[in-house]
Formats: structure tokens, C-alpha cells, sequence
């Protein structure tokens, strides 16, 4: 584990609250507004940021996190321009942990070994790559753990009691637990089954367990984050961007309604265990 | 990018599902247990003599196997070389070799348990063989098919309709195919439990590229019978195109292993290599993951996959199945593009010579044959793979020629 992530999950343990994950889409609607967003995520609540990395055919995303990654890619976003808004973000904060989130395939074409010495040079601390499961560890999850950088591993209502030994060999950080069978953005996954689920992995392991998609709202965020040691929201996030902008471009609310939803999810995870 | 030559070309894929550095398994965690469980289902299957013995009886009884391996005689005629014959599995039941295919999965998917049928489709030959066995079966299916697929297919999205399948039509991205696989995998995704997944090509997560060869194979096991009962040996060139690659590696695999069968796949050219408008991801693309395995691909210098572009909703596809790329890199098959207009040309003359009417995704390997057979000799032998009937596909060619119909 990183540091920074080691220090920031043992802060928030000892605070007795669950950290709060925010992932949102970098170079959308533009590269400029999107490191905007990003600085200001620690001070609106966020204590851990993915970092969305666009792809082309985003598998696993709902309509909101594709339509934001057509919108990225429009405006030039790629993995150069990803690690300039970490190493941007790195000029104010050494102590938020940061997650590249996305696909394999424009990091296989930049070059994995390259990927992850750049990655680590800009100051990211761990990756979450969708489509590269346990069996395909030797692509990028191998290389990243020599290299002391995170990789984390999503579990999923379908990982099983044979399957889940599988899964968190290798995982690093904290597990994603994929609340729900489905795509990013989908129906709200029901608290209950999910304090379950948690319960049962962290049975096995003594990484945080991280639990996402489907959560929208401070509510659901409170009560998600009663059992989980991090709560993921994400196409709550890009959906506030999009609502924000004006055929594709950013308005003057672009940055404050996002940081503000930030804001108010934020409170729902910090009193989830009071 | 060369690659050494292994003992046999008929191994793979290798336990990790790949074919040298191709294939793989590149899915969401979602999806893995559900995909190993597909593997256990597939070995047991294949070596179990019921499963077997009713894919036969429906290959036979239902669709109509084995197809005929017909000379061609006035456009051998016609094109003054070798001789052309044609495996014609465009008679088949539901006009193409896509039937193959969908009677092997839906076997499976019957022995997994699952109650529900999803597909994707590009020409629709695909999606109205999925309707077929789904019909035949009594599962609910639904076809994802991109908007632009939809209008230009439109005989076969109403055929799904009427054998019960619900279409879906996707307006993602340019509403092809690629785009059409993206909506199947996000409802797989999501509807994991119940649902199997009936890829229509040779490519995505092992151990599909692997069991759609094994259920097309039986194409080109016909055909080493039946060209040895016509001419008494095996052809010295075996023609087919090149989509998701299905219809080819089913004539080619069984084949793989005889030097002195030469071996060529057809890849869409659309309006020429040099701009962006083609579909030769094996001749213009480079290696790259998508949808569940690593493969040629058309995409930019970044990895964004770009959209293909072909006269043909069936070739247009960013990609290929694994075990063509691995064929490509060791050499064992040439493939080369054919252009819109070359295969509108073939197609015609088809017509015009021996009364059939190819579907235009064969149109293309048509068009390789008139390049190649005159500059052969004429005791020398081409079998092209018909793999599907071209009814579908009269509008578009009557659009192209400029003509109202």
C-alpha cells in the first residue's frame, strides 16, 4: 500500500468514520475545469479521488459516465494530459490519495511499464482497471505492485466463497466492492445485503472494503457507509457536471454545483456511524 | 510482427485461453465467475456423447447440414482458371452459417440453467439465428443491434420480430456493431444470473472464441469429405471473409494443419485503406483489448477504438477474433482487404452467372476468387466459404447502384 493511502485509511479509522470516495471524469467538460474540480474535492468532503481516464467503449459505464468520457475525449483528454492534472493537483495536496480509474486498452498502447513509472513520478497511488480480473494479474497488476502502487481489485455480488480468495490475492488499497450486479449508475443497492457482503469479505481480509455504484444521495451514502470502510460515488458526480454545462461547455456553475453535491454527500458519510 | 511457427496451428487456445499472445479473458470481475462456469460447461459438453449426438440431430434435421460443396462451373468458366467451388451454407436454415453457432450455445445455455437469451448482431444474420434457436428453444431473447443496422437491415429486424426476439436498437457511439456488443455486455452485466450471453463470432473472453470455431468447424469437416468424394484430394486454396472472423475459422481450422492448402481471409476494404472508412483490422489495425480479448484493432495512437466502416453491416467490426490474429502473426493465413465496389461487382456477376444471390459479407471473398483463379492453373482448386444468402441485402445494393426499388 502507499503511503498516502495507508496513512489516510488509518486517519479515518481512528476517526471512526468511512472515507468517502469520489470519482469523477477527468478532461470533462474540459481539462482546465476538470482540475478545478479535482483541487477542490479534499476541501468539499472527498478523501479519496478516482480519476476517470476516458475510454472509447466503456463497458461496464452507464449512460452517464459514457456520455463524460465522449465529452473527454472530445476535448483532447488522454493519459499525458491525466497525469498533468495529478501532478497539478500534487502542488496543493500530498496527502489525498489518488486511483486512475478506467480501460486497459489506451494504457496497453501507451505502454504498461511506461504507464506506471509515469503514474508514479505525477503521484498517483493506485489504479482500478475494470477489465483486467485476477487471471490477467500479469498485464498490469504484477508490474504495479513492484512498483508499490495500488491495485485495486473489484468484488461483485457474483464473486463467490470459491472465487473471493481469487480476488483479493494481490489486491491493494482497499477493495471496490461492485454493490450491485450492473453497470455504473444503476439501481440503488439495498443496505442491508450490501452490510452483508462486507461483512463476509472482510472476514478474509484486512484491506477497507470500498462499496459503490448506485449510490446517489447523502441518505444512501449514510447508510452504505454504516458497514463499509469507504463509500464510492460516481455518476451522481458526472451527472451534476453534464447538468451544469451548456452544449458541452462549462457555465459559471459548473465547478460550484459539483462540489456542492460533493459537499452534501460528504455530510451523509460523515454521519453514517453516529 | 513474426512469430515462430508452432508444431500445429489446431492446438489452441492454451489454458489461459489464448492463442500466443491473443485472446485472453479482459471482462469485468461481474462477469468471470460467470464465464469460468461457461468453460466447466463447455469441456464437460464436448466430451459428452448426448450433447453431441443432439447437435448433430438438429444440424441435420434443422438446418438442414450438411450443406452441398457445389462446383461453379460457369463462373469457373467465366473467370478462365482455377476451379471455383463453393461451400453453400447460405442454404441453410435462416440463410446463413450463423445457425451453427446458435444450435451449439443454446444447447449450453439450456445445460447451464439459464432461462434468458441476449445476442448482438451487425447484418442481422446473427440476431435472427439467435431468434430462431431462442424461438425453437422457448427463451426469451433480445437482439442489441446498432441504430444504423437496424435501417439498413431492415428485412431481418422484422424477421427477429416475428420469431419473438425483442430488438434493441442501440444509438451509442456510430451504431454498429461494436456498439451493439457494448449494450449486450452492459445487460449481461447486469442480468448475469439468468442470462447467457450467445456471441455470434469467434471472438470476445475465452472460452468463446474457442466453442464458436468448434461449432462452425463443421464446415470445413464437411467439406475435406466432400471435396475428397468430388476430386479425389484437398484444395489448394481455401477463400472466406473475414468480420468477427466466424465463418473463415470455421472452414479454415480444420484445414490449419495441411501446408498445402494456402489460406486466405478477406477483410473489408470499404472505400480504400488510406482514409478511415474500412474494416481491415488484421491489414490497418494493430494488437489492442477489447471486448474481452486482445486482438487486432482499428484505433488511434491513444487506443480509443475507432468505427469501422463497410457497404457490409456483417464486416463492420474494429476488430477480429484472437485465434485470425495469432494466424496472422505466424503467417499460416494471408489476409487482404476487398473494396465496397469490388464486392458489389462480385455480387452481381454472381447473380448473373449461377442464379444465386450472396449476402455481401461473402461478396468480398467472391471478389478475392475472380483476383485469383484466372492466375491459376486449371486442374488447381479454390473452395470459397457461401456463408450467407444475400436477400437481406438487396436494398442496399440497389441504394449503391443508384436505383429505386
Amino acid at each position: 500500500m502507499t503511503q498516502r493511502m495507508t496513512n489516510r485509511f488509518a486517519k479515518l479509522a481512528e476517526e471512526n468514520r468511512p472515507a468517502f470516495v469520489t470519482y469523477f471524469m477527468g478532461g470533462d467538460p474540459n481539462f482546465e475545469t476538470s482540475v478545478e474540480i479535482m483541487k477542490g474535492l479534499p476541501q468539499a468532503g472527498a478523501d479519496v479521488i478516482e480519476l476517470g481516464m476516458p475510454f472509447s467503449d466503456p463497458m461496464a459505464d452507464g449512460p452517464s459516465i459514457q456520455a463524460a468520457g465522449l465529452r473527454a475525449l472530445k476535448q483532447g483528454q488522454n493519459l499525458p494530459r491525466t497525469f498533468d492534472m495529478v501532478r497539478a493537483f500534487r502542488e496543493d495536496d500530498q496527502d489525498t490519495p489518488i486511483v486512475l480509474m478506467g480501460y486497459y486498452n489506451p494504457i496497453y498502447q501507451y505502454g504498461s511499464e511506461k504507464f506506471l513509472d509515469d503514474a508514479k513520478e505525477a503521484g498517483v497511488d493506485g489504479m482500478i482497471i475494470v477489465d483486467l480480473p485476477p487471471e490477467m494479474d500479469a498485464e498490469l497488476c504484477i508490474p504495479a505492485l513492484s512498483r508499490d502502487l495500488n491495485f485495486i481489485r473489484l468484488a461483485t455480488p457474483t464473486t463467490d466463497e470459491k472465487r473471493l480468495p481469487k480476488v483479493l490475492s494481490n489486491t491493494s488499497g482497499f477493495v471496490y466492492y461492485v454493490s450491485i450486479n450492473g453497470i455504473t449508475g444503476a439501481a440503488a443497492p439495498k443496505p442491508d445485503e450490501v452490510a452483508k457482503s462486507v461483512a463476509h469479505i472482510k472476514a478474509k481480509t484486512d484491506i477497507p472494503i470500498c462499496v459503490g455504484f448506485g449510490v446517489r444521495t447523502a441518505e444512501q451514502a449514510a447508510a452504505i457507509g454504516r458497514a463499509a470502510d469507504g463509500v464510492v460515488v460516481g455518476s451522481a458526480i458526472v451527472s451534476t457536471v453534464a447538468d451544469s454545462l451548456k452544449d458541452d461547455k462549462p457555465t459559471k456553475n459548473t465547478v460550484s454545483d459539483t462540489l456542492k453535491l460533493v459537499a452534501s454527500i460528504a455530510e451523509g458519510v460523515r454521519t453514517a456511524r453516529h | 510482427m513474426n512469430v515462430q511457427s508452432p508444431n500445429s496451428f489446431r492446438m489452441g487456445p492454451d489454458e489461459e485461453g489464448q492463442f500466443g499472445i491473443f485472446g485472453g479473458r479482459f471482462v469485468a470481475e461481474t462477469l468471470m465467475p460467470n464465464i469460468l462456469e461457461l468453460d466447466e460447461a463447455y469441456k464437460k459438453a464436448k466430451r459428452d456423447p448426448e450433447f453431441l449426438s443432439e447437435l448433430e440431430y438438429l444440424n441435420k434435421h434443422y438446418t438442414g447440414r450438411p450443406s452441398p460443396l457445389y462446383f461453379a462451373e460457369r463462373l469457373t468458366e467465366h473467370l478462365g482458371g482455377a476451379k471455383v467451388y463453393f461451400k453453400r451454407d447460405e442454404l441453410n436454415h435462416t440463410g446463413s452459417h450463423k445457425i451453427n453457432n446458435c444450435l451449439g450455445q443454446i444447447l449450453l445455455a439450456k445445460r447451464m440453467g439459464k432461462t434468458r437469451i441476449i445476442a448482438e448482431t451487425g447484418a442481422g444474420q446473427h440476431g435472427v439465428a439467435s431468434a430462431t434457436v431462442a424461438a425453437r428453444f422457448g427463451y426469451p431473447c433480445m437482439v442489441y443491434m446498432g441504430a444504423k443496422d437496424v435501417h439498413r437491415q431492415s428485412p431481418n429486424v422484422f424477421r427477429m420480430k416475428l420469431l419473438g426476439a425483442e430488438i434493441e436498437s442501440v444509438t451509442a457511439g456510430a451504431g454498429t456493431l461494436k456498439d451493439a456488443m457494448n449494450e449486450a455486455l452492459r445487460d449481461w452485466v447486469t442480468n448475469v444470473e439468468d442470462t447467457y450471453y450467445l456471441i455470434g463470432t469467434a471472438a470476445g473472453p475465452h472460452p468463446y472464441p474457442e466453442l464458436v470455431r468448434d461449432f462452425q468447424s463443421v464446415i470445413g469437416k464437411e467439406c475435406r469429405e466432400q471435396i475428397q468424394e468430388a476430386e479425389g484430394r484437398l484444395p489448394d486454396m481455401l477463400i472466406a471473409s473475414v468480420g468477427g472472423g466466424s465463418n473463415a475459422i470455421g472452414l479454415f481450422h480444420p484445414f490449419l494443419d495441411d501446408d498445402s492448402v494456402q489460406i486466405v481471409g478477406v477483410e473489408a476494404g470499404g472505400k480504400g485503406l488510406e482514409g478511415d472508412e474500412h474494416c481491415a483490422s488484421l491489414t490497418a489495425g494493430r494488437p489492442g483489448v477489447l471486448h474481452g480479448n486482445r486482438t487486432y484493432l482499428l484505433q488511434d495512437a491513444e487506443g480509443q477504438i475507432e468505427e469501422g466502416a463497410s457497404i457490409s453491416a456483417g464486416l463492420d467490426y474494429p476488430g477480429i477474433g484472437p485465434e485470425h490474429s495469432w494466424l496472422k502473426d505466424t503467417g499460416r493465413v494471408d489476409y487482404v482487404p476487398i473494396m465496397d465496389t469490388e464486392a458489389l461487382e462480385a455480387f452481381q456477376l454472381l447473380c448473373r452467372l449461377e442464379g444465386i444471390i450472396p449476402a455481401l459479407e461473402p461478396s468480398h471473398a467472391l471478389a478475392e476468387v475472380v483476383k485469383r483463379a484466372p492466375t491459376m492453373d486449371k486442374d488447381q482448386i479454390i473452395v470459397m466459404n457461401l456463408c450467407g444468402r444475400g436477400d437481406k441485402d438487396v436494398h442496399t445494393v440497389a441504394e449503391a447502384l443508384g436505383i429505386e426499388i
